[in-house]
């Protein structure tokens, strides 16, 4: 699966604001972080403001602030206001899609679609930034 | 069990977990059925039953504030086919509604996988359904990822 640039920057931009609970960044200090356009950015918080994930606050000192509760925001949330995952990202069939081997085909395909979106779906903001900081700690249990 | 003790502000008494008793049968099958809509009261006794009867490799822990049982989980060391070794498995874990978001079922997943570490096992596993988000979120935020078992079924009327 590759997700789209305008995806990944709103992944980051999330995951940024999340990580600083109640605090503001503007948008230059999230591009500079990331080393991305802040044009591009700015027209990507302005999706997660509409969808009310991030909150915009004018004036001097302004910036965004992240709004929701990371235990409960999942990477699927925040892809899916950018592109569609798993079948509906397949609008119109594809040629040789009616055939044995495409029915096939198609079969494979959906089940790796559903599990990218139960993937997707099972990984919140705050997991994410879990994982960020997580290192693998030899002699403890593991968890699959 | 350990007593509950009060938090020194005076507020709710902290959670504390414990082995589960016979005694608490009735509030797994609540806490059970608050998720799941069903009352499956043999079930549970019968899990119960089983986890006593072998307390060094099967784990039936409950999740009590003050008086009250707030939550469960269930595990047991099971030995793999397919040349792997034992490993601990949770199958099932629960939470009261009111209750979660405070770290009660951290505190269960904390304690089975101390004694799954004392039975000397070094994984953890578990297969909640790919449609329970909040199951898999949790377990997901406990640092568990995708094992390299790959769960496949069959319907037999096919």
């Amino acid at each position: 699966m590759k997700l789209q640039v305008a995806t990944r920057i709103a992944i980051y931009a999330v995951c940024e604001l999340a990580a600083r609970p109640g605090k503001q960044l503007s948008a230059g200090e999230i591009a500079d972080r990331f080393d991305i356009s802040v044009n591009h950015l700015g027209k990507v918080l302005r999706t997660l403001g509409r969808a009310g994930m991030v909150e915009a606050c004018r004036g001097v000192g302004g910036g965004h602030r992240f709004r929701g509760n990371p235990r409960r925001v999942t990477l699927l949330d925040i892809i899916e206001l950018f592109e569609d995952v798993g079948p509906r990202a397949r609008r119109s069939p594809e040629p040789g899609a009616a055939t044995h081997a495409g029915r096939a085909l198609g079969r494979v395909v959906d089940e790796i679609d559903d599990m990218t979106r139960a993937t997707l779906a099972s990984i919140t903001l705050a997991t994410v930034l879990k994982m960020g900081q997580r290192g693998r700690r030899p002699g403890r249990l593991r968890a699959e | 069990m350990k007593r509950a003790r009060r938090k020194p502000d005076g507020g709710p008494p902290r959670v504390v977990v414990g082995v589960a008793r016979a005694e608490d049968l009735a509030a797994v099958v609540q806490l059970d059925a608050e998720a799941t809509g069903l009352k499956k009261a043999a079930y549970w006794r019968d899990r119960l039953g089983w986890c006593a009867a072998s307390p060094r490799d099967r784990f039936f822990l409950v999740a009590q504030r003050g008086s009250e049982k707030v939550g469960f989980v269930v595990g047991d060391v099971r030995t793999w086919e397919f040349g792997a070794p034992p490993s601990g498995w949770i199958f099932a874990i629960n939470v009261k509604r009111s209750d979660r978001l405070q770290g009660v079922a951290t505190l269960l997943f904390d304690a089975i996988c101390a004694r799954f570490r004392r039975a000397g096992v070094e994984v953890v596993r578990t297969m909640p359904s790919r449609d329970a988000q909040l199951v898999l979120s949790f377990f997901r935020s406990q640092g568990m990822m995708a094992g390299p078992f790959v769960l496949l079924e069959k319907r037999l009327d096919a």
